[in-house]
């Protein structure tokens, strides 16, 4: 058995000695085809790094397309729906991109790294969508998914450590700002983003100094109870924050099969993202006309009573099923039991109640539960931390 | 300045047509054409001494006499010949003779005559139930509005009526091929090859191609319309164009030929008007193109001017022909074995067998050249000697399969395929090399540069049933609207298609009032 070599069909990242090391609990999943943990060692410690010291995910999987040349910005002005011009050099702006037929594509962030040069990162692979967008624009995609190491230091000491290893200054940098430090000889990128709600950042470096960079921040990190965090720790800080998730709260359209089963970005609370002073961009004359003509679905944050997650839940309301919960956690810091579900309008106002019948396993007992709900109008979970400029020191 | 109700690109036969139904409504229609003369593809262009060639379109087969009524085209100048046999040239010299539904020559046996006749009168009822669909947009079948129920009720209504039998044939048959279909009824290769021609004419298939069965639909429509057979244009085929120019002017159109459009004018979100080469700019509550939907939207409006979805659909669309061009200036009338010199006026056809066309076409799907041609030839001058001087004589041929894009350039090899071409006529035309004054081979390049249809493609994009009808020229882009606001397409690339018909510009005119855009 153990001259067998095991062979994966998955890909690992530029951190894979690293995280397999730290792995204790050999628990693996896939993200878009790379091998990464779904835990490390506890779910719950893990995610109490990130709200209470400093969590590291290695977030390398992503992808990450490089949008340079003379039309980048209207090239991307075209792909997304927000107003591009409007990220400013060495800023973030997160985006959302639709087909023609305004079904959502997928959710990311552009990076604005200088004149004319973007970085897009998505959670699908979009080659082929950049590609046919790409005509009639003087401009040149790449990706570079596999040329950039990435990590996540999410939590109240992110700064701290990060400042440790060599980001003198970065306290000043603002929320979605960019700032760039030497690492051994070799840029490395510090943008103040994540996937968490906290306060937290994300560094970008060549691949061959990603060994070198863990094993500094677990270094410099160990007194400040720095933890790796798996891919389900990241899961229950995302709902706590209200992020959605391509392919979970979504159907992203170019996988999608059956009809009806896209959503525009107005049906998943997106609509402060679509710019209709823009005269172009993809979608834009079906999501007016969608606008025109009203809503199918409306996405909605639930406060849900007990504490029992409302996972995939049927919503009802007088009775009657009315939407689908598509993600749903207990959520320790903000201590609220929250669920994200599509509902069919006219429900789902701010403010609206709903029953989530939930269903719940114990020692193979199943047991329903009519758990009634609320819709609320924001995360719960939304610390000063995040926004202070400088960041916290510790 | 002035503004337009509307502006078309193109003062084609579509583009003119459409013109003249907006301007009948009342409307100030201004008319754009890069070209000196106005019909587009129906054009007539000096050639070699005192010649006059149709230099594109050689058949009048499918044209809308409606239209023709209308538009009082034989007040304006319009004037047709007779309407032709087809004469299908055998090796033998005993050609057969195909005129109207009946057939004789050639050997034929009772069975293929009697076969053939069955054979025409069941395309007939399919193409009558398809000239219900051509007269009006197609209807779309998801998001059909009122009109667009009607017209499908109508059309299953149509299907209904048609019987059990035919129906299932018609739904059999749409999507084959029609080299199957051939032989299925007749036994005469000849003939066989003879029908099979007018289901490839213009594309870029061959006979084993499947969707050939829907093409031939297609131009049974013609007959439908009331058209026998082909008919030659008197005076050339830019005859056509000059009466739809003289249509257009008297209904008020103005017409502005040798300006050619360089953009599409977008502003904000709709497009409001057109630049010409020479920087002017004009200004249109609406732009109607019947340039073909490549031009359109690549070249003129822009892909970064649409939505990534649409340019995707425009790139995707196929337009590549496989049709060229063959014109010879004769110093006197040629002899073609077994043809009687009167007969010389009529369709000659050389198409010797299915397989043989098959055969033919090989070469072209990688870019070669075949040795192994299809001819559709026309001698105008014995019907009109106008075009020749006295005494002389011109013949047209449309040649098949000749490629788009050649392997190597077409640097010298138009000379090899001309040489070829002229080689092969011989074969049924011996002698005819010594009467030549002057010899030309177009082929779809050439067209596109001539005439600005993307591929040389004369349907303004392959006409495959999943570009036709309800899809054409693709989704997001149909029932003649564009797919930017104040955007319309009114030729050959929108429903019905192409051929000189003149549907498509005046369905395009409809739609355009019926929607009220134009106060």
């Amino acid at each position: 058995m153990s001259d067998v070599e095991r062979k994966t069909m998955l890909l690992t990242t530029p951190f894979h000695s690293r995280v397999e090391q730290y792995c204790e609990s050999n628990d693996w999943g896939a993200w878009q085809g790379y091998t990464t943990p779904n835990s490390y060692f506890d779910v719950e410690l893990e995610y109490f790094a990130i709200r209470s010291t400093a969590g590291v995910l290695d977030l390398s999987p992503m992808n990450k397309y490089r949008i340079t040349g003379p039309d980048a910005e209207s090239f991307l002005n075209r792909l997304v729906t927000r107003n591009v011009s409007k990220i400013g050099i060495d800023r973030v702006g997160y985006a959302v991109w639709c087909n023609d037929a305004g079904e959502l594509m997928d959710d990311g962030t552009i990076f604005h790294l200088g004149e004319n040069d973007y970085r897009l990162c998505s959670y699908m692979r979009a080659d082929d969508w950049l590609d046919w967008n790409a005509l009639g624009f003087d401009v040149r995609v790449t990706n570079e998914t596999d040329d950039i190491a990435a990590l996540a230091i999410q939590g109240p000491v992110s700064c701290t450590i990060l400042t440790l290893i060599g980001c003198e200054g970065l306290s000043a940098l603002k929320p979605f700002g960019i700032a760039r430090f030497d690492f051994e000889g070799v840029e490395m990128m510090v943008s103040r983003t994540g996937f968490t709600g906290d306060l937290g950042y994300e560094v970008w470096i060549d691949p061959s100094k990603a060994e070198a960079l863990w094993d500094q921040l677990f270094d410099k990190g160990r007194d400040y109870l720095i933890k790796p965090m798996g891919s389900d720790a990241l899961h229950l800080a995302r709902v706590e924050a209200g992020f959605l998730q391509a392919k979970v709260d979504f159907v992203p359209a170019e996988i999608a099969v059956r009809p009806g089963r896209t959503r525009t970005p107005l049906e998943m609370g997106l609509a402060w993202q679509v710019d209709f002073s823009k005269p172009l961009f993809n979608g834009r004359q079906a999501l007016l006309k969608q606008e025109s003509e009203g809503l199918r679905y409306r996405f909605v944050l639930l406060d849900v009573e007990g504490n029992k997650p409302a996972e995939h839940s049927f919503i009802l309301k007088n009775g009657k099923q009315v939407g689908i919960v598509t993600s749903a956690a207990w959520c320790p810091t903000a201590k609220s039991n929250l669920a994200f579900a599509q509902v069919e309008m006219p429900h789902g106002a701010v403010g609206d109640t709903l029953v989530a019948e939930i269903y719940y396993q114990r020692e193979l007992q199943w047991t329903r539960l009519m758990a009634p709900c609320k819709v609320i109008d924001g995360p719960l979970f939304n610390p000063p931390r995040k926004r202070q400029t400088p960041a916290p020191a510790h | 300045m002035t503004k337009y109700d509307a502006i078309v690109i193109g003062a084609g036969h579509n583009g003119l047509i459409s013109a003249t139904y907006l301007a009948k409504a009342g409307k100030r229609v201004l008319v754009l054409d890069g070209r000196a003369t106005a019909g587009g593809c129906a054009s007539t262009k000096a050639f070699s001494s005192g010649f006059h060639v149709s230099d594109c379109a050689q058949w009048l087969h499918q044209f809308d006499n409606n239209i023709i009524k209308e538009l009082n085209l034989e007040m304006h100048g319009l004037r047709l010949g007779q309407p032709k046999r087809t004469l299908a040239l055998q090796a033998t010299g005993d050609h057969l003779v195909i005129n109207g539904d009946s057939v004789k020559g050639g050997e034929i046996s009772p069975a293929d005559k009697k076969a053939f006749k069955h054979y025409k009168s069941q395309m007939r009822v399919f193409a009558k139930l398809m000239l219900k669909l051509y007269r009006k947009r197609a209807p779309k079948m998801v998001e059909a509005n009122r009109g667009d129920q009607v017209t499908l009720l109508s059309l299953g209504l149509g299907l209904k009526m048609m019987g059990r039998k035919n129906m299932q044939d018609m739904m059999r048959l749409v999507l084959i091929n029609i080299y199957d279909v051939m032989n299925e009824h007749f036994d005469h290769e000849g003939l066989k090859a003879a029908i099979a021609l007018d289901a490839i004419t213009g594309t870029n298939m061959g006979p084993r191609s499947p969707n050939t069965v829907f093409t031939y639909i297609h131009r049974m429509v013609g007959e439908a319309l009331g058209n026998q057979g082909v008919t030659q244009v008197m005076g050339g085929m830019g005859s056509l164009g000059g009466a739809l120019l003289s249509t257009a002017k008297t209904q008020g159109v103005e017409v502005r030929l040798d300006s050619n459009v360089s953009k599409i004018v977008k502003t904000d979100d709709r497009v409001t008007g057109v630049a010409l080469a020479s920087g002017e700019v004009i200004e249109a509550t609406v732009v109607v193109s019947s340039a073909d939907p490549t031009t359109t939207y690549r070249d003129l409006l822009g892909y970064r001017h649409i939505e990534a979805g649409q340019a995707r659909r425009v790139e995707q669309y196929r337009t590549r022909s496989g049709t060229g061009k063959l014109h010879i200036a004769l110093s006197a009338l040629p002899h073609f074995d077994g043809v009687a010199p009167e007969d010389l006026s009529q369709r000659l056809v050389i198409a010797p067998s299915m397989d043989a066309m098959e055969t033919g076409l090989n070469p072209m799907k990688y870019h070669e050249l075949t040795t192994q041609h299809v001819f559709d030839i026309s001698i105008p001058t014995l019907e009109d000697p106008t075009l020749a001087p006295a005494g002389q004589h011109l013949l047209t041929a449309l040649v098949h399969y000749v490629p788009y894009a050649l392997k190597t350039s077409w640097e010298g090899a138009r000379e090899e395929l001309l040489e070829s071409l002229i080689s092969q006529l011989e074969a049924y035309a011996p002698g005819i090399r010594t009467l030549i004054v002057a010899s030309e081979v177009r082929v779809p390049e050439d067209f596109e540069t001539s005439h600005g249809v993307t591929g040389g493609n004369w349907h303004h994009g392959e006409l495959s049933i999943d570009q036709a009808l309800m899809m054409r020229p693709f989704p997001g882009s149909t029932q003649y609207k564009g797919s930017v606001e104040g955007l319309y397409l009114c030729g050959a690339g929108s429903h019905p298609g192409g051929s000189l018909m003149g549907l498509a510009g005046k369905n395009a005119a409809q739609e355009i009032l019926k929607q009220g855009v134009l106060k």
